[in-house]
């Protein structure tokens, strides 16, 4: 089992979405691409999956919303309903309006925050963390491509080096 | 080039003559005289036990005056002490109370069918005056996505003209006095109402009326302005006409901005002369441009459905569904920073206009936030779904009908109070103001070519995805 991959570089973005389109074409295996910046349309044209990112946060604002609500129903109504200022706090929905912006911050706080979180445990980001750049002019102003190589190597190269590169190189991966 | 098509042509007939036909019938069944009123109200209590109707009425009695625009408040006292004390005096002021009960009642009955009218034509009204509102904003921001809805929009607001004619002669009549929804216009109430008297220099019936005549002229200019240099850039060789529509549109909306909020007081809020809320011209504003964002949607969806508009894609859709959204949103805000201000410090005199909402209209006045926050924010929430149109037409119908109930409840209980229900009148109304808004949106459409031609930014909008 060959842990041989191609790293072509490139830098263009228009040049790289070419490539990545005849890559897929000639279904060669993109493992990862390092770009400086967002290239719209780059997940599109590698294939990726669309993010449920949203969805996870739409969840999260659930929770903090019932958190809210539990938490105010107990402190407010259940535990200890004093009389404030003349305010109703004989049932929940009697006195809600006045619970709305809590309930309201908790639902953003919960849904933004938990986001966060969860795009940092999914891209596996965290302080100290080794960073992952195969190559420092990707964070400047260099695209790279990192494909899997299976078969053989040098006709890869050549097919690589027609899709306008400016490098490629054959690295060995442990 | 869009051509009527008569089916529609004849369905917005239809809905006229209909529409027509209820109104005619919620006039001719309105009440003529205290007699009438009598007979309604004996048959509404028929179930109760004689007596116990009695005591009812006198007690809806009390409530109405004190709920009242127009209650004295020497009245309501008079009713009080005819309610303790059970001598032989109190037999009198009894039956002089139930007599102007009576008159409160048959007000309001005949109110109906007037407010059933005024809502739905300004209901209409404000929509076309909302799509011209975000036209104008489309052009300010020089908007790329949208240039290829332009027409639909200057089609939406070609209603303008005849709706805002029709709410001037509604308001006109009010000033002549032929029916009783703006009570400051009644002499003999401002004769006995301090409040009214001190406001009285803002609402007399000719400043009133100059002030309508303004808003509405001005208005109208910029539409007909609009539209006749967004014509004349498609045959123009420069982009002259470009500059000024840009130039119109920005002075328009800070005209706008202004004219919409004095609008809002004029002919909103002074239905409740002893009520004010600071934000209201705001509110107003946001329940009429998302109902205006509705419909440009559903026109565009059903022409791009009859194959007239060639470079509406999914993301125009898209982009509208999410104004639907954000404005939905920003309405609920200021509903609820309305209802929550005026809630927690519950001061009488501005607390009695949610206190009469959620008494008598407790299903419109809630109904109406399930309507306009939670199912469109549910159903518009997702992505997908802001692209497929039969959503987009599932929200935009839940959303039109939860802001008609908007404005009948900014209407409805200063007027008939509660004797409020949507019958022949209200949705005769709806149905003939709807029959007149399809007729005179889609002839205007069908009067220039649906895609403006020479507009610098049409290139991008025809390319516009997302």
């Amino acid at each position: 089992m060959s842990n041989k991959v191609i790293h072509v570089l490139y830098n263009d973005d228009d040049i790289l979405m070419d490539a990545v389109k005849q890559t897929r074409a000639a279904h060669h295996h993109i493992e990862e691409i390092y770009t400086p910046f967002p290239v719209h349309g780059l997940d599109k044209a590698m294939g990726l999956a669309p993010t449920r990112i949203a969805i996870c946060s739409f969840l999260y604002g659930l929770v903090g919303l019932s958190i809210a609500t539990a938490m105010l129903r107990y402190i407010m109504i259940v535990d200890w309903p004093q009389d404030i200022g003349g305010k109703p706090s004989f049932s929940f929905i009697q006195n809600m309006p006045a619970f709305v912006p809590v309930m309201f911050e908790m639902t953003v706080f919960f849904a933004a925050h938990l986001m966060v979180i969860t795009f940092y445990m999914r891209s596996k980001l965290w302080p100290f963390k080794e960073a992952e750049n195969p190559d420092v002019r990707t964070t400047d102003d260099h695209f790279l491509m990192e494909v899997s190589v299976h078969g053989d190597v040098d006709q890869i190269v050549s097919f690589f080096e027609n899709t306008g590169a400016v490098e490629v190189k054959v690295i060995e991966k442990h | 080039m869009y051509t009527f098509s008569s089916k529609l042509k004849t369905f917005s007939f239809i809905l006229m003559i209909v529409g027509v036909l209820g109104i005619g019938y919620s006039f001719f069944t309105a009440p003529k005289d205290i007699n009438d009123v009598e007979a309604i109200l004996a048959s509404q209590h028929g179930h109760h036990g004689d007596a116990h109707a009695e005591g009812a009425e006198h007690h809806d009695a009390k409530d109405a005056h004190v709920n009242t625009a127009h209650s004295e408040d020497a009245h309501a006292a008079a009713g009080h002490d005819a309610h303790d004390a059970h001598g032989a005096d109190a037999h009198e002021a009894h039956d002089d109370e139930h007599t102007h009960h009576l008159k409160h009642v048959l007000q309001q009955l005949q109110n109906k069918p007037w407010a059933g009218v005024y809502v739905a034509a300004l209901f209409f009204m404000l929509i076309s005056l909302g799509a011209l509102a975000f036209y104008a904003i489309q052009n300010a921001a020089s908007a790329g996505w949208s240039p290829v809805l332009f027409r639909v929009m200057e089609g939406i607001s070609a209603y303008l003209i005849p709706g805002a004619v029709i709410v001037f002669l509604l308001l006109v009549l009010g000033v002549m006095g032929s029916h009783h929804l703006f009570v400051w216009m009644d002499k003999d109430v401002v004769a006995h109402d301090h409040l009214i008297q001190g406001k009285s220099g803002y609402l007399n019936g000719p400043f009133f009326l100059i002030r309508a005549a303004l808003f509405m002229g001005g208005w109208i200019f910029y539409r007909q302005y609009a539209r006749k240099v967004s014509l004349a850039q498609d045959e123009a060789s420069d982009n002259l006409n470009f500059k000024k529509s840009f130039k119109a549109a920005a002075s328009f909306l800070v005209f706008f901005i202004v004219s919409e909020s004095i609008m809002s007081w004029d002919w909103i809020m002074s239905v409740d002369p002893h009520w004010f809320s600071t934000l209201f011209g705001w509110y107003v504003f946001a329940s009429f441009v998302v109902s205006a964002v509705t419909v440009i949607a559903m026109v565009t969806l059903y022409l791009k459905s009859q194959g007239y508009l060639e470079y509406v894609n999914t993301s125009h859709i898209h982009d509208l569904a999410k104004f639907m959204f954000g404005f939905s949103v920003f309405w609920t805000y200021l509903w609820f920073s309305q209802f929550m201000l005026i809630w927690y410090a519950d001061i009488p005199e501005e607390i009695t206009y949610f206190v009469t909402r959620i008494e008598h209209y407790n299903l419109p006045f809630f109904g109406m936030v399930v309507m306009n926050f939670v199912l469109p924010v549910l159903i518009l929430v997702n992505t997908d779904f802001k692209r497929l149109t039969w959503i987009v037409v599932l929200a935009g119908t839940i959303i039109l009908c939860g802001h008609y109930i908007d404005f009948f409840n900014m209407i409805m209980p200063a007027t008939v109070g509660d004797q409020w229900f949507i019958g022949a009148g209200e949705i005769g109304s709806i149905l003939f103001f709807m029959g007149l808004f399809i007729f005179v949106v889609f002839s205007a459409i069908s009067k220039a070519p649906l895609l403006a031609k020479r507009n610098p930014l049409i290139e991008e909008s025809k390319h516009f995805h997302y």
